[in-house]
Formats: C-alpha cells, structure tokens, sequence
C-alpha cells in the first residue's frame, strides 16, 4: 500500500498517456482500410455534385459542357424590367412545368408510400400468422419485388393497353367501364396507373421490413394478452403497432426518399405525360433533350435540397442514433 | 518468471472512472483471484494487464519493465473467455494452432506443443472436430488448452465458469487448480464473482470494489482478519452476521460481525435472545434464521440437522474470541 | 363456430388475393410470350398456345436467329448482346463494391474513432442522393474519361448506389460479430487484415454473397445512368433495350417479343431471389430494422 500522501495530484496526472501499440495499429489499418472508399465515393458522388450545383449557377449549354458562365442565381430565378414598365419573371422557381412537376412528386409519393405501408402492413400481418403455405406467399410476394422495374412498366403497360389490354378488357366484362380507357395515356388516369405498378412493386419491400418489425415482438407479450383476454383489435393497436412503430417509421422514410426521386417508371410507361412528370424526368428532360444543363442542374439542385431538407428533419425530429455507439 | 506490478493505474471510459487507483505487486508464479461485485473492475483490470484496453495513467509492469502500450501478443499472455470465444469455423486443432501459426513456427513445433496441452487437458479425441460439435464443459478446455499452447508466463481467465452448469463448474475448478499445480512457474489470475471459486483455488485474493483495492491477501488472512466490513461480509458463505446499535456498544465497537459457524445455539436463557423465523436443511449442515431485533435475522449454522424449530425461543452464544469489531468508517476496531 | 369458420374463409381468401395480385402480371407475361401473329391481339386469361417464336426473334443477332456459331465467334448483337452487358457490368460493379466494402466495414464496425458516427451517416445520405443530382457531374467525368458509351461508365457510376450499400449491410452483419472471438484472434497476434481475412471473412460469407446478390439485382435493375451514358446498342443493358424494343414501323409495338424478353430478363431473377430468399431478406432487414 502506497503511502497516499506522496502521490501527485489527480489533477497534475497526464489525461491521457498516449495510445498503446495496439491501439495505434488498429487506428492506422482502419484509416487505410476507409480511404479507398472514401477516394471513391468522392470521384463519384462528391465531385458530381458539386459540379452539378456549379452548373445550375452557369448557362452550361449540354453540348458545349466546359463553356458555360457563372449566372448566379439566374437560373433559379430573375427578372427583367421591359421598357413598358412591367416586371417579367425567369427561371425554374417561376416556371409552371416545374411546380406542377413538384405537385406531380409530392402527389406520387405521399399516395404511394401511404398506400404501401397500409397494404405492406396488412400483408405483414398475414404472413405473421403461422398457416400452412406461408412458406409459398412469401416467396410470391418476393416475385414483383425481383422484377425490373423496367419489365414491371412493360408488363403493365401490355395489361393496361387500351385496345388488348386484360385490365380493359375485365373491367368491361364486369360492368365497371363501359368502354376502354387508355390508361396510360389520358391525362386523368396514368397517374393512377404508375401509382398501381409502383405500390404493386414496392409493397412487398414494405410488407418484409414490418414483418422483420412483428417478428421482434416477443410471442409472450401476445400470451400475456391472450391470458388477459384482450381483444385482438386492441393489442395490435395498444401493442403491436407501438412495438413496430419504430420499423415501420424507418421503412417509411427511406420509401418516401425513393419515391420523391422516381423517374424509371414515369418515363418507360407514361412518356411525356404532363400528368406525371416528375421533378427528375423534367430534369432531365431540361439536361439532354433541351440541351440546358445549367438549368437542368438547377432542377436536380432544388430536388437535391428538398430530399436534403427532409432527411434533416426527420432526424432531428427522431434523433437516430447511427453510430452505435454505447454498444460495440 | 512474471512478477506483475501495478502502480496507481487508473481508467476512464470517456468521463466514467472505471479503476481509479489500483497498487498491486502479483508474485511469479502464483494463482491470484481478482473478486468482487459486479461493476467492480475486475474484468477491466484483467483486460488492462491482457492489454485489451489503452491505461488511462499509472503503470503497468511485468519483471520491472514498463509494458503499458506493448500489445497483447507481445506481453507473453494468453487469455481464457466467459464465452471460450473459439474460432467456429476452425477445428479444435486449427483453433490451438492459430496462434503459432501467425508467429511463424513451423510445423512440427506446432504439432508437439498441441499434443502436450491436449493430452494435459484430455481433449486429444476432439482436435478433428468443431466447436459447434463440442460441450461447454469441452470447449471450455479446449479454450485452455489455445491458452497453454501459447506457453504464456502470465493466463489470464475471465470468469471462464460461468457459463457452466453447477456439477461442471466443479469439475472445472478442479482442472484449473491441478493446471496450476503442473505449470506452476507461470503466473495465474482469474476473475470471478464467485467467492468460492475465489477460496478454493487462489493463493492470495485481491477483493476489488468500485475501481478500488478493498484488501489483498490469502484466503485464510481474508477469512480471519478482513479489514473491512465490506470484506468480511463478501468472503464466507452465508454471509457473516452484522450487529450494531446496543449489541455493537458491549463490545465498543460500531459494528460487530460474528460468522454463522461461530455462534453456539442453545436454550433461551443464555446469551442473546431471539425466535426461530426458517430452518433450512442442507443434509451436511443446517442453518437457522433467528430474529433477535437487529435489521436483518442472524444466521447460525449447525452441523447436521438442526433440533430448532421455526417459533422456538432460542439463545445465541457467539465465540467471543471470533467476534469482528469494527469502527464506524468500517474499518476494523482499535483499542 | 361459423364466424370462426368466415374467419379463417377471410383470411385464406386474403391471402390468395395477395398471391394472386403478386403473380397474375407475371404469369400474363409468359402467356402472352408464348403467343404470335394475331392471336396476341385476343385477349386469354390462360394460355393457349406453346410457340416459341417470340423467343426465337428475342435471341436473334442481326436480324436473323443467333446460332451456336455465333456465340463460339463472340458475333454477337441485338439482345443478346444487351444481356451480356447486364451482366458483365453488374458483375465487375458488385465485384468492386464488395472489394472496398469488406475492409471499410470492418474499420466501420470494429474500430472506435472520432467521427465514425459521421462518416456513416454521410454514407448513408450517399445512397439518398437523388442520382438525377448526380446526373449532370458525372456526364462530364464520364466524357473527360473518355468512357463515354463504353460498360465502364456505367460500372464507375453504379458505384455511387452499390458502395454505400454493401458498406451500410456489411457493417451491419460485422458489427455483430462476437467481440471475443475477435479479442482471441488479437491475443494470437493477428493484426486487423488477418482478422478480417482468416477470422471474420470465413463467418461472414453468407452475409457478403446476399449483399453481392442485391447490389447485382440493383445494378441489374439500374435505367438512368443507363440510358444516359451509352449510345449504340453495342453497349446497352439490358432495362434500356427493352424499353426501346421497337417493330417495323412506328406504331406497331412488338408486345410479342417484348414479353419474352421480359420473361428472359426476369427468369434468372426470380429463381436466384427465391433460392436466397431467407439470405435477401435478412440483408433488406439488416439495413432498416436492426441498423
């Protein structure tokens, strides 16, 4: 036993002596082990973007992609004092295309993901149940989620056909219709019809991240309730659905994220349809069909933002622990 | 020869003081228990001398030299696991092998040093199969048999008995100590919860309590002459009985503790009385629970099985001389 | 009793409408692939023909069907050709990922240092960014490489969406891992490359071949950067061909041709999904549930 009295002061103690060899060696591996992943999504993503926000401050013209000027804001927006007197407006937060591309976004994700998560939910619950031949549905339920998107859009677009489609041809044998809708043409409906091979698509994505969700939910608080004799309506809604919240609100973030930033579907099956063009198809409509990449690239920005702003808030709101520290 | 110093070494996980100020000094060779509470630091300590974990300050030192950022493979230790932590995928053979395979040494070397620590711990039919294929009890010797293979000067065990079952943990224990006996040039520390295993195979226990040294020592000198109340109450199965108030003040002391095996129990007019609240009847001994207006009952071991029955007035007549007085800082009495 | 019995009617019959749904577009596909001339432009709810004309002209090569010769001479085009650039760029692109994922996750998940918390949430918002965002920067990297219209481009900006990924799930699954094993292993002497090859890489195989796999079919499945970084239908995959799938003249739609391509494309898919259907969903959950 040390006499205490002859010992420094906890203060005057170095805080910390330095890392061990051990420690030292581990740090160094794992900052070589990051590098070429960091290298790499800097070549890839980093450097894109930021030049794709420099060009939507430019008039980059496609073609002549080294050539452009700065504009400042101008793609954004400005305006211009005619010698008549009155103010006229430019640029992508004045255009009409453009909002009614972001109405078209918006409307297209809020239905779809509320659509899917109702449907994944219920069909999570379904395949939560032990019956024979759960095996068979969860396999089939995997069947829209392995197909390319692509191929769903022309699958679809085969069974939607307004002359030899199945769907018209059914909805008129059962009276629903009384004569054929081209449904992916007509403004009133094609949205209705990305909206149904989307949900049909993703809705098994959502269905197998809640059942991931359920299954966590240990068997013996069901039991607990079962001896209780609580009615199953309400556990899953005092419950179940609290249990799940969690999962449920994580797959919904990332379906909404992927929803707002659509453009396979909308192009392959509704082509140029104002109905349902969304903010990255009129992007890209504005880089290389109109040749304006500066302006394009101020679309690309602005939803690039959106998407930025939402995630922000969603964390903030959730404060999600990402790092997992406090565990390993 | 591996004598182990430790000269205030503390650590801190961010701003929480895990060991704030550990002097210990283990002797070449010896089997030293490390015990406690859980949340103590002994898992930590032992992780510090493994070099698992960076020391805060203080030093650590093996046979005088300062070895506080040597890493783990270099310190001459090995490490046996709560969970045998083997390899899943290798076979009991190529888990021992591992070691000495990344070290360089060739294979002959390798193949003797694996057949002298299987045959030491019985485990030769086993070297062609895998963990998964094996017992706890099994693959708890198979992870000390990796440890001997790496011909250590210091093992290091981590509470290696608590996934066992009760009758296995016995047999185990007893392994343990007979390795002592064969290898007893290197030097053992084991950590544990368990005070019993801490009694039966140590040579000297050091009693650890919030980051803090309570006291070092044999098992008897731990048993006799703890020096705190916290000792005497952790080491001894039951736990030894504390009374104080007017009980304490005959013997002017704070406290006093007297072990159930040192109080004689007889008829009611003698010595301190009290009733029987439970009896229970191991078969070897007995213990009698009897409430004689302290905070909790006084426990009274008896040989065999006990005549009292619950509600029966007794007397307790504690050993005077096995009587522990202690002062009100918990420390023992002087004068 | 009997409202059990509609119970269990009800939920069966849900059930069968959930199967049903999944797989009738599916299912028609094939039908109609197995259909040719006019009797396409009838409309049968079950099959009632086995030709295999369509397929036929989905496998031609300049016009005319591609033979074993063809193939021997590497004289491939058309289809074909668009099939073989799927997979050669979603090999190399999952090939890449999976190389600079593995050791990246194990400083991720096993190493503590400051801002590794950081480092993986702006991982994490990689895989966010709307590749539209992208879209213009990496159309001027790809022609400054000269890469332009070439299978490279796409594997260099598949990179984008298929690192992030494999990073995200494979942390996921090491972090998991049991400490003292790795502990053991540092005991032993092995340095991180050993742990990471000899110890953890023998226990995380069924992780990394289900992370390949969904990085493959994301990269399978990829249209934009597609469509955009290449030109001829030399370089073509596979979601772009079909989308371009055009007949003889500008109105007459090939629904014949294009259902058996889509039959062709999906096939492979659906049978490699449903032998690792328990590995891909234990991967999609691993990101979002657990992580």
């Amino acid at each position: 036993m040390s006499d205490v009295a002859a010992l420094p002061s906890r203060a005057a103690l170095p805080r910390n002596q330095g890392l061990s060899d051990l420690s030292r060696e581990r740090l160094r591996s794992a900052w070589i082990f990051l590098v070429p992943m960091c290298l790499a999504l800097l070549i890839v993503a980093g450097w894109p973007l930021a030049r794709s926000i420099w060009f939507s401050v430019t008039d980059t013209e496609t073609d002549h992609i080294g050539q452009g000027d700065f504009i400042g804001l101008a793609n954004y927006l400005t305006w211009k004092t005619l010698p008549s007197g009155r103010t006229v407006f430019y640029g992508v937060l004045v255009n009409p295309e453009w909002w009614n591309a972001v109405w078209n976004t918006v409307r297209f994700a809020v239905v779809s993901v509320a659509c899917e998560t109702l449907l994944g939910m219920a069909v999570a619950l379904a395949l939560n149940a032990n019956f024979p031949g759960r095996g068979i549905v969860r396999a089939a339920i995997l069947v829209p989620w392995a197909i390319p998107t692509i191929v769903s859009a022309k699958m679809w677009a085969w069974m939607l056909n307004d002359q030899f489609g199945i769907i018209n041809d059914f909805f008129l044998r059962i009276g629903l219709i009384s004569h054929k809708i081209a449904f992916t043409a007509t403004d009133s409906t094609s949205m209705f019809a990305v909206l149904a091979v989307d949900i049909w698509k993703t809705t098994p994505f959502m269905a197998l991240l809640i059942l991931a969700g359920l299954q966590l939910v240990p068997n013996d608080i069901y039991e607990a309730a079962a001896i209780d004799g609580v009615h199953p309506l309400k556990v899953f809604w005092r419950v179940t659905l609290p249990l799940v919240r969690p999962a449920i609100m994580v797959a919904v973030i990332f379906r909404f994220m992927d929803a707002m930033r659509i453009f396979d579907l909308v192009y392959v099956l509704t082509p140029n349809s104002s109905a349902t063009k969304t903010m990255s198809v009129i992007a890209r409509e504005n880089m290389f069909d109109f040749n304006k990449i500066g302006y394009g690239s101020a679309m690309s920005t602005l939803l690039f933002l959106i998407l930025l702003g939402s995630i922000t808030l969603y964390l903030w709101l959730g404060r999600v622990n990402l790092s997992g520290d406090g565990e390993r | 020869m591996s004598g182990i110093e430790l000269k205030n070494v503390r650590k801190s996980f961010g701003t929480v003081d895990v060991i704030k100020g550990v002097d210990m000094t283990i002797r070449a060779g010896e089997f030293m228990v490390f015990v406690g509470p859980s949340g103590c630091g002994k898992s930590t300590l032992l992780r510090l001398i493994a070099g698992l974990e960076d020391i805060t300050s203080g030093d650590l030192l093996f046979d005088g030299k300062v070895v506080n950022k040597v890493t783990p493979k270099n310190r001459g230790i090995a490490m046996v696991f709560q969970s045998y932590a083997l390899y899943p995928h290798m076979t009991v053979y190529e888990n021992m092998a591992f070691g000495m395979q990344l070290s360089g040494s060739d294979k002959a070397a390798i193949e003797k040093r694996i057949q002298l620590a299987a045959d030491m711990l019985q485990i030769t039919p086993y070297l062609k199969r895998l963990p998964k294929q094996l017992s706890g009890g099994q693959r708890q010797r198979v992870a000390i048999g990796r440890a001997i293979v790496r011909d250590p000067k210091v093992f290091l065990f981590d509470e290696p008995l608590s996934n066992l079952d009760a009758a296995l943990r016995v047999a185990t224990r007893l392994e343990i100590a007979k390795l002592h006996e064969k290898m007893h040039d290197t030097t053992m520390i084991y950590v544990t919860h368990d005070q019993v295993e801490a009694m039966t195979l140590a040579d000297r226990i050091c009693v650890l309590r919030d980051g803090l040294v309570e006291q070092v020592g044999t098992p008897m000198e731990l048993y006799e002459k703890p020096q705190s109340v916290f000792v005497a109450g952790f080491i001894g199965s039951p736990k030894m009985n504390f009374l104080n108030g007017s009980f304490a003040e005959k013997y002017r002391a704070s406290t006093i503790g007297v072990r159930a095996e040192h109080i004689d129990l007889g008829a009611a007019d003698k010595g301190w009385p009290g009733k029987v609240i439970h009896t229970e009847n191991l078969g070897a001994d007995s213990y009698v629970y009897v409430e004689i207006g302290t905070d909790e009952p006084v426990i009274v071991r008896q040989n065999g099985a006990t005549r009292f029955e619950t509600g029966q007035s007794v007397g307790l007549v504690p050993n005077e001389p096995l009587i522990h007085r202690f002062s009100a800082d918990g420390r023992p009495a002087t004068g | 009793m009997v409202s059990d019995l509609a119970k269990k009617g009800a939920f069966y019959l849900f059930v069968a409408a959930i199967v049903f749904y999944a797989v009738f577009p599916f299912y028609y596909a094939i039908v109609t692939s197995f259909k040719t001339g006019t009797s396409i432009f009838q409309v049968d709810y079950l099959p009632t023909s086995f030709n295999l004309e369509n397929y036929k002209s989905v496998f031609s090569s300049g016009g005319r069907p591609m033979t074993l010769d063809d193939v021997l001479h590497f004289n491939i085009t058309g289809f074909p050709l668009n099939f073989i650039n799927s997979i050669v760029v979603s090999t190399l692109v999952v090939a890449l990922a999976l190389l600079i994922a593995v050791t990246a996750s194990y400083a991720l998940s096993r190493v503590r240092f400051r801002g590794r918390g950081l480092l993986l949430m702006t991982i994490l918002s990689v895989s966010m960014f709307p590749q539209i965002a992208v879209l213009a920067g990496l159309f001027e990297l790809i022609r400054a490489f000269h890469l332009f219209n070439t299978t490279f481009a796409l594997v260099f900006s598949y990179t984008i969406f298929t690192l992030p990924f494999t990073v995200w799930v494979l942390t996921t699954f090491m972090r998991d891992l049991p400490v003292e094993i790795e502990e053991a292993a540092i005991v032993d002497g092995a340095s991180a490359w050993v742990i990471i090859t000899r110890v953890f890489m023998p226990l995380l195989w069924p992780a990394l071949v289900t992370t390949g796999l969904l990085a493959f079919i994301a990269a399978w499945n990829e249209f934009l950067f597609a469509l955009t970084f290449t030109l001829d239908n030399a370089h073509r995959t596979v979601p772009v061909a079909i989308s371009q799938l055009t007949g003889a003249s500008d109105h007459e739609i090939p629904w014949g041709p294009i259902m058996a391509a889509c039959v062709i494309v999906t096939l492979p898919l659906i049978v490699l999904v449903l032998i690792f259907q328990r590995k891909i969903i234990a991967g999609l959950t691993a990101g979002g549930v657990k992580g």
